[in-house]
């Protein structure tokens, strides 16, 4: 099993695709996220749209009830608060991309049911770029974007 | 040796909220030491929480997560006194655990 | 030649008149009043903010950069160092004594009351001071006071301070008065390629950026140290924080623990008594 079909297999498996069609996986329950692979070649992607191909194998479209709170101007990008909620019901995955790192993907985080589609984190920022959330509820992808400066210290060094 | 896991997690009300820090480089791999010589990336891939057996929250992290790596989250579920275990791998195959109680 | 016998003796009297300090002020340290002036510039300058608002240094000059900082704190990155400290402060020596032994009431709770000034020994003494002589007097070796265990160890102390007014007293006693004055005027003097004093950014610049920086006030300053800098991933000390100063303002900087640094602090933390210790403080 190649790391490329994983994000696939994983789709079909939120969605509920019986485990006839999961060959090799055994019995699995409806989230199988206890066993789930890493996204290695997601994590290895430059763009964000690449980086969203490859986790999701599919693409988002902007909403409102993504809220994604991050500062206007990071006090030091080794260190960003970045944290995302959303009134989006039957959440089953929530991701940050910067896109302007090295690799767009910077964090994905499984969301079951009874967890709140809530997350904050601290992220790295090589330099001023766009970071964007992206909540995947009901099977569909949507997003939020916000541009988040980030200077070169002026006493920092 | 101390776990490298420091966690805090509450009820309130009908949801648990759990708040982690950990101790770990998170080197990316794209930055040089003071010799010139680059620091091999080292870094958290995956950081489980589970409660009563069942995965409640699943982090896939890269190297763009910040140093001494934090995330919150919450879930509903769980009372006080539950135990709350949480585990990380990273990419050179280290590992920690810890198991803690729901306060 | 009787013109040059009337000439000398007006030229010594206009340059003795040149010579003479023109600010009205009293010549004797008057470090009470200069506290007072201190506090009132700022309370000026920043009507907004509380007294005790100061200490956060940045943060309370910034709304975005105080989130970022607020939500950082909910579970400090710091944490890590301040439980090192707390191990290597109840950690015995070789000889069986601990740091405890050393500090009034335990080391808990003292922070606040450093720099003091050694009537003994006639010099400042800092809490880094004061715990490398505590590690000698145990038979220990010194330790460095700009790496990793002297900044836990304060940052542990400082902790357990947390809240506390600063409380730094000036004996009367013209040897600390004299340490005073020298790091008030240390404080003051321009050097370095910039041309830069502490003053130039701390007095005149708080709340202004300087290139990516915001600028923190000179009034609280000491009550946040030691501080986590993002910058440095880790807990760094005073010692490191004014060495590193003065080096990114271009200025040659001085021993760790030089005179200069440690009557620098006598100073600014007089200057800033009755403003809560903020410290282990998070910073960019």
């Amino acid at each position: 099993m190649t790391a490329k079909n994983l994000p696939l297999t994983r789709r079909l498996i939120l969605q509920g695709i019986g485990s006839a069609a999961l060959i090799g996986f055994g019995d699995l329950p409806a989230l199988a996220a206890a066993n789930d692979k890493y996204p290695q070649e997601a994590f290895k992607q430059k763009s964000d749209a690449d980086a969203i191909k490859s986790l999701y194998g599919k693409t988002a479209e902007a909403s409102d009830k993504v809220k994604l709170d991050a500062p206007e101007i990071a006090e030091n990008g080794a260190v960003v608060p970045v944290s995302v909620t959303t009134t989006l019901t039957a959440v089953t995955s929530i991701s940050f991309f910067v896109s302007e790192n090295p690799s767009a993907l910077a964090a994905s985080y499984l969301i079951f049911e009874g967890t709140v589609p809530s997350v904050a984190n601290r992220l790295k920022m090589q330099k001023t770029s766009n970071v964007t959330a992206i909540v995947e509820a009901g099977g569909k992808l949507y997003s939020a974007t916000k541009e988040v400066k980030v200077t070169v210290g002026g006493c920092g060094g | 040796m101390a776990s490298t896991i420091r966690v805090r997690a509450t009820v309130n009300g009908e949801l648990t909220e759990v708040q982690t820090l950990i101790r770990h480089p998170m080197d990316t791999g794209l930055v040089k030491d003071a010799q010139g010589a680059i620091v091999p990336a080292h870094f958290i891939q995956q950081l489980t929480f589970e409660h009563n057996g069942k995965t409640v929250f699943l982090a896939d992290w890269g190297p763009a997560v910040s140093k001494d790596p934090y995330v919150k989250f919450g879930f509903k579920g769980a009372a006080k006194g539950d135990d709350l275990k949480i585990r990380w791998v990273d990419n050179l195959g280290a590992t920690d655990t810890i198991t803690t109680k729901i306060q | 030649m009787p013109v040059q016998v009337l000439i000398l003796p007006l030229l010594a009297a206009l340059a003795l008149a040149l010579l003479v300090h023109p600010a009205p002020a009293a010549d004797a340290p008057n470090p009470v009043a200069d506290a007072k002036a201190f506090k009132t510039y700022f309370a000026t300058k920043f009507p907004k903010l509380k007294l005790e608002d100061f200490v956060n240094g940045p943060y309370s000059m910034s709304e975005d950069m105080r989130r970022q900082w607020q939500e950082k704190e909910q579970f400090p990155p710091y944490e890590f160092a301040l439980e090192a400290g707390k191990q290597m402060f109840a950690t015995p020596f070789k000889n069986g004594r601990t740091y405890a032994d050393c500090f009034p009431n335990s080391g808990i709770g003292i922070r606040q009351n450093y720099p003091y000034f050694d009537e003994k020994q006639g010099k400042v003494v800092t809490l880094e001071l004061a715990l490398n002589r505590c590690r000698e007097a145990n038979g220990e070796a010194l330790y460095s006071y700009v790496e990793d265990e002297m900044a836990s160890l304060t940052a542990y102390m400082a902790f357990t301070s947390r809240g506390k007014p600063m409380n730094i007293k000036i004996p009367n006693d013209p040897r600390a008065l004299e340490a005073y004055e020298d790091g008030k005027r240390y404080f003051y003097t321009r050097r370095g390629q910039l041309n830069f004093s502490c003053a130039s950014c701390h007095i005149q610049g708080p709340g202004e950026r300087l290139r990516a920086e915001i600028l923190a006030p000179a009034l609280g300053i000491m009550n946040a140290l030691p501080i986590y800098r993002s910058e440095w991933g880790g807990m760094g000390t005073t010692s490191r924080r004014l060495i590193t100063c003065n080096s990114q303002t271009r200025a040659v900087p001085l021993d760790p623990q030089s005179d200069e640094y440690r009557d620098l602090e006598y100073y600014l933390s007089y200057m800033s008594n009755g403003l809560p210790i903020s410290g282990p403080g998070a910073r960019p």
